[in-house]
């Protein structure tokens, strides 16, 4: 699963912020799941369970997760929107490579109020972390 | 904070050296030598992976005859192989739709390709960098610290200016050039690559003649490696595999 592979880049970066802030033993780490990769939590989850075993700063953590909504801005307009819908109307298909590659929304969506191609994606394009908690 | 960039050396851990091949401008036949590079270093008996980061223009796909490149997903997403080579492009993704992606989408996708790909053990990952400045070198130096750079260029004197260009940045960012490959070279050459290598202190790796019969096999790396070119790009890549930045 592509899951596991965004897992271990959680664990590995949320070590390495472990180490440089001198947190021995990390209690929480707070995710953010951006909506426009829609990344599949019940995998993401069991594969950070397994990952965090060979971290020995992680090995006792608990993950918490919060949903960051994917939202664009057009640049020629400058219409603001959420990008729910336009994810719901696409083809599996054309979903599955947003999920792999999340800039590939370019190839797919066009700005709902001048049809523009080009727009940047403001928020909730894929995983982040929002906190480490010792 | 953006977990992706504490995971890509972990990626590359098991290729033993990354070859980007890059160039000043479009057109002047950088993938036509990151995929003979490629397809003679497995020749060679080498395991030998291909990336294609050229996301506004992906074509190794097109010289290696594979419209919809393949790749599984266990633990990341697996290249799949052609023609000998594991091979990862943009259009293993979403085949032949033009890009309209600005610089700071190509570096996400960039970043993102790099964090999820499973290469595994490989000699070789041969990196077919975009044509140009800027954001992707400076892309490519942050992630790919262990690439040698070849640098292509052609013996046309608008080409030669830019490639002074692209030596002296990847002279500035500290980025070790193994040397140049003239391609399109005419008969008996013009000096021009030859003066420049020595100008910049740098190896001319190879020259690589212009070949009518190339076009026609683009798309078969079989018939590729009856090609001029193809011997050519044997001499470079035994060059290569001897030589170090």
């Amino acid at each position: 699963m592509h899951e596991w592979a965004l897992a271990e880049a959680v664990v590995a970066k949320a070590a390495e912020v472990a180490r440089e802030r001198g947190i021995a033993t990390v209690s929480e780490v707070v995710i953010a799941l951006g909506e426009l990769q829609d990344v599949d939590r019940l995998a993401f989850e069991q594969g950070l369970s397994i990952v965090q075993r060979d971290a020995p700063e992680l090995a006792n953590a608990r993950f918490a997760f919060e949903t960051d909504l994917a939202r664009c801005a057009c640049r020629p307009c400058g219409h603001a929107w959420t990008l729910r819908e336009s994810l719901a109307g696409l083809p599996e298909d054309e979903r599955e490579s947003i999920h792999l590659l999340p800039e590939v929304v370019h190839f797919y969506v066009t700005c709902p109020a001048c049809s523009s191609p080009d727009f940047a994606i403001v928020g909730g394009r894929g995983v982040s972390l929002v906190a480490i908690n010792g | 904070m953006d977990p992706r960039p504490a995971i890509v050396e972990r990626r590359l851990r098991g290729v033993r050296r990354v070859l980007a091949v890059t160039g000043g401008k479009g057109g002047i036949g950088k993938t036509s030598v990151a995929v003979g590079l490629a397809l003679s270093l497995r020749e060679e008996g080498r395991r030998v992976g291909l990336l294609d980061l050229d996301l506004w223009g992906p074509s190794d796909h097109v010289v290696l005859g594979a419209p919809r490149p393949g790749f599984r997903e266990d633990g990341g997403l697996v290249p799949g192989v052609v023609a000998g080579l594991a091979f990862m492009s943009i259009a293993s993704i979403v085949g032949e739709r033009p890009a309209l992606l600005r610089g700071e989408d190509i570096s996400n996708a960039i970043l993102e390709l790099l964090a999820v790909t499973i290469w595994g053990e490989l000699d070789v990952l041969v990196v077919d960098m975009p044509p140009g400045f800027g954001d992707t070198l400076l892309d490519a130096a942050r992630y790919l610290p262990r690439a040698e750079y070849v640098v292509v260029t052609t013996p046309s004197e608008l080409t030669l200016a830019t490639t002074r260009k692209m030596l002296e940045l990847l002279r500035r960012l500290e980025l070790p050039v193994l040397g140049l490959v003239e391609n399109l070279r005419r008969d008996g050459g013009t000096g021009g690559v030859d003066a420049l290598a020595a100008g910049g202190d740098q190896r001319l790796l190879g020259a690589i003649g212009y070949d009518e019969g190339y076009e026609a096999c683009l798309g078969s790396p079989e018939r590729l490696r009856g090609t001029g070119f193809f011997r050519d790009v044997q001499v470079i890549a035994t060059a290569l595999g001897a030589a170090r930045a």
